[in-house]
């Protein structure tokens, strides 16, 4: 992925500049609002992280509305320490596609990005989610491997559907408690591994390997198998 | 000096107007008096000179001078009270009838009432007359004693001026009481207000409990006193808490982190000991979003999204997000909930609400204990969550919301000690309140929120202007 970060604080910028490159994305660096303006208006990027307040007169959310206003519809996730509710709902509004706030561990910054990417791409009319010879049919709302019906509460298809949407990335906690669940709070319980660790016990335990995967310090990802 | 600032003071103010107002009131009914007594006796003599010359002019038309001459005379003969008063002359002004000695020099016109003193019977008296001209060269004197009347007109005088007086007096001394009555009512108030200013914060305004405007004012002060001081306390428990209960987390991090630089042998150590020192730091990060989150719940913003919420789809989810955590540890999780539960207010904060409320009893319930939630929405809406846990000892409800509160039962589970002060601040923003009961055993919290119509009964309180989109 081509990557622009618009970010200030040195600190900041350099860490998440270097993780992302080493994640294997190009990344190119704005360390003020008229520059990062410039970048992301006059190149072309799969994704943009922006912070909200910076220096040079412009800042993240006028950035953000400004790309917006001439129909540029490069996903941005913004990168923020203004963690209230109402500056999250301001920086959605303002069409940002995520929202994280400071302070982060990358590994949630790298699977949001990632996540990013993929919806860029458009998810035309998918009627079907395949991963090796796990099937999901958005339609019937029913799931096979090898062949083999599985039965799955609701919550737990949603689950199931959710990291076959992003098979091959990471998903956090965090992510699943917001796209499955549509909680924008931290449980102080960590309710998210016992549904991950339900739904494996139908999809994974019956068969010889396993699908979903744990990444530590991170969460979870539903991947093939390597050989 | 001096005089500005008593012209400034509105107890002055006060009694000014008082005395003002008494005054006025005063003059009006003198006035009033005055018009309706010797005003009065002045119209009726009036008329009763008219009345006689109206007479008198008809003799003279029936049979001239002799016939006006007789009736004069019967006239006089007939006035019992003796305060008639003729004088018929002729071209000379000499008398043909009448009961003066001579014609009074100064009438000389027709038409007007004069008042003039007159010598009757050699005694000195107060006459109103008036002067008619008859054909002929005639000239007839109609009038009446008014010595009775000017006296009586003089002690209604002399008795206005004394009542002059005595409201003079009387606005005086009024205007003082109601100054000094304004005076200590305020007195009350500036005292309380002059305190707080000087720091003595639990000072309150005494109401007097006859429920007038000062009470009304007093209340509305103490309302306001009430809310400062609990921002105050939350400000001094957040700051004392950050003294303290963050010290703990942020000590264990940095020790980790020193002890790893100088005795970590390999880099497998070194990591291991950052990513620890990386987990205590998010733990802190972690406190600090929860604590600016009841900060902004607290302050209130996010009343202007309220809306219409039914809470059974809401209870159902937290069930759906929860049960599978309950029944990994043998906790049977009943939920009984209406059909519809309708309620005004942030859907997501209330979800979080329940789901602290719901974390927390999963949390303490023994293995094989049962959690129950209940929703329910008779009058008011009232979410109860029970568990079997150890509960909270009464003596500790009431700083079971307080953050950073852990109960002694609770020092060896994992938490922060802020869900239950982000319920109570969820209650709080919503005009409701967290009740914490015994569930005998274990601890039964009842999340208590206004209905709609409760709500929408009561205008200016609760309500943002733009709260209803419903």
């Amino acid at each position: 992925m081509r990557i622009l970060v618009v970010e200030d604080d040195k600190d900041v910028a350099g860490f998440v500049v270097r993780g992302l490159r080493e994640a294997g994305h190009v990344v190119e660096h704005a360390d003020n609002g008229r520059d990062g303006l410039f970048m992301a208006a006059s190149e072309s990027f799969d994704a943009v992280i922006l912070d909200r307040m910076l220096p040079g007169g412009i800042d993240g959310l006028k950035i953000l509305e400004t790309l917006r206003g001439q129909k540029n519809a490069v996903p941005v996730l913004i990168l923020s320490a203004m963690a209230e509710v109402d500056d999250r709902v301001k920086g959605l509004k303002a069409g940002s596609d995520d929202y994280l706030t400071k302070p982060f561990a990358f590994a949630e910054l790298l699977a949001r990005v990632e996540a990013l990417n993929r919806r860029g791409k458009g998810e035309g009319p998918v009627t079907k989610l395949v991963v090796e010879d796990l099937e999901l049919d958005l339609l019937s709302r029913q799931v096979k491997r090898a062949g083999q019906k599985i039965d799955l509460q609701p919550r737990e298809f949603r689950l199931l559907e959710y990291l076959m949407r992003h098979a091959g990335q990471v998903v956090t906690r965090t992510m699943l408690l917001e796209g499955v669940w549509d909680y924008h709070f931290d449980p102080q319980t960590n309710v998210i591994d016992v549904h991950v660790s339900r739904l494996r016990q139908k999809v994974d335990k019956p068969f010889a390997t396993g699908l979903i995967h744990t990444v530590r310090n991170a969460g979870y990802m539903l991947r093939a198998e390597q050989p | 000096m001096n005089d500005r600032h008593l012209f400034r003071s509105a107890g002055f103010r006060f009694g000014a107007i008082y005395a003002v107002l008494l005054a006025i009131s005063a003059t009006a009914l003198a006035v009033f008096l005055w018009w309706a007594t010797a005003g009065l006796l002045d119209r009726q003599t009036e008329a009763a000179i008219n009345a006689d010359a109206q007479g008198l002019s008809e003799r003279w038309a029936d049979g001239g001078l002799p016939a006006l001459i007789v009736t004069i005379e019967d006239r006089l003969a007939q006035n019992i009270d003796g305060d008639a008063i003729y004088f018929l002359a002729d071209r000379s002004m000499r008398r043909l009838a009448g009961n003066l000695e001579r014609w009074p020099p100064n009438v000389a016109t027709s038409g007007p009432l004069f008042e003039l003193q007159v010598m009757r019977a050699g005694v000195k008296s107060l006459a109103n007359v008036q002067r008619f001209d008859l054909p002929g060269g005639f000239h007839l004197l109609v009038g009446r004693d008014v010595h009775v009347r000017a006296q009586l007109r003089g002690l209604l005088t002399d008795a206005l001026l004394w009542a002059v007086l005595v409201v003079g007096l009387m606005a005086t001394v009024g205007a003082l009481v109601v100054r000094n009555l304004f005076r200590r009512t305020l007195a009350n108030i500036s005292a309380t207000t002059a305190a707080i200013a000087s720091g003595d914060l639990a000072q309150r305004v005494k109401l007097t409990g006859r429920g007038d405007e000062f009470d009304q004012v007093a209340e509305v002060i103490n309302d306001m006193l009430e809310r400062i001081g609990r921002l105050m306390d939350g400000v001094r428990q957040v700051s004392n808490a950050i003294a303290h209960d963050l010290r703990t987390p942020i000590t264990r991090a940095r020790t980790r982190l020193e002890d790893a630089a100088l005795h970590a042998e390999t880099p497998e150590d070194l990591r291991a000991a950052i990513e620890r020192a990386m987990a205590d730091l998010d733990g802190i990060a972690a406190i600090f979003q929860a604590l600016l989150r009841i900060a902004e719940i607290e302050a209130g913003t996010r009343r202007s999204s309220f809306t219409r919420v039914d809470i059974a789809p809401l209870l159902a989810e937290v069930e759906d997000l929860y049960g599978a955590l309950a029944e990994e540890r043998d906790i049977s999780l009943v939920v009984q909930v209406a059909a519809e539960v309708p309620a005004y207010g942030d859907k997501a904060l209330i979800q979080q609400a329940i789901a602290n409320l719901l974390d927390n009893a999963v949390k303490f319930s023994p293995p094989g204990g049962t959690v129950r939630l209940s929703a329910s929405a008779a009058g008011k809406v009232s979410i109860t969550v029970s568990d079997q846990g150890p509960g909270i000892p009464p003596a500790e409800r009431a700083k079971a919301t307080d953050r950073f509160y852990r109960g002694e039962t609770a020092r060896s589970t994992p938490g922060s000690g802020l869900g239950l002060s982000l319920v109570a601040a969820v209650a709080h923003l919503h005009g409701g309140e967290l009740r914490l009961e015994d569930n005998k055993p274990g601890l039964r919290a009842t999340l208590v929120l206004p209905s709609p119509e409760e709500i929408e009964a009561r205008p200016a309180a609760l309500q943002h202007k733009q709260d209803f989109i419903c």
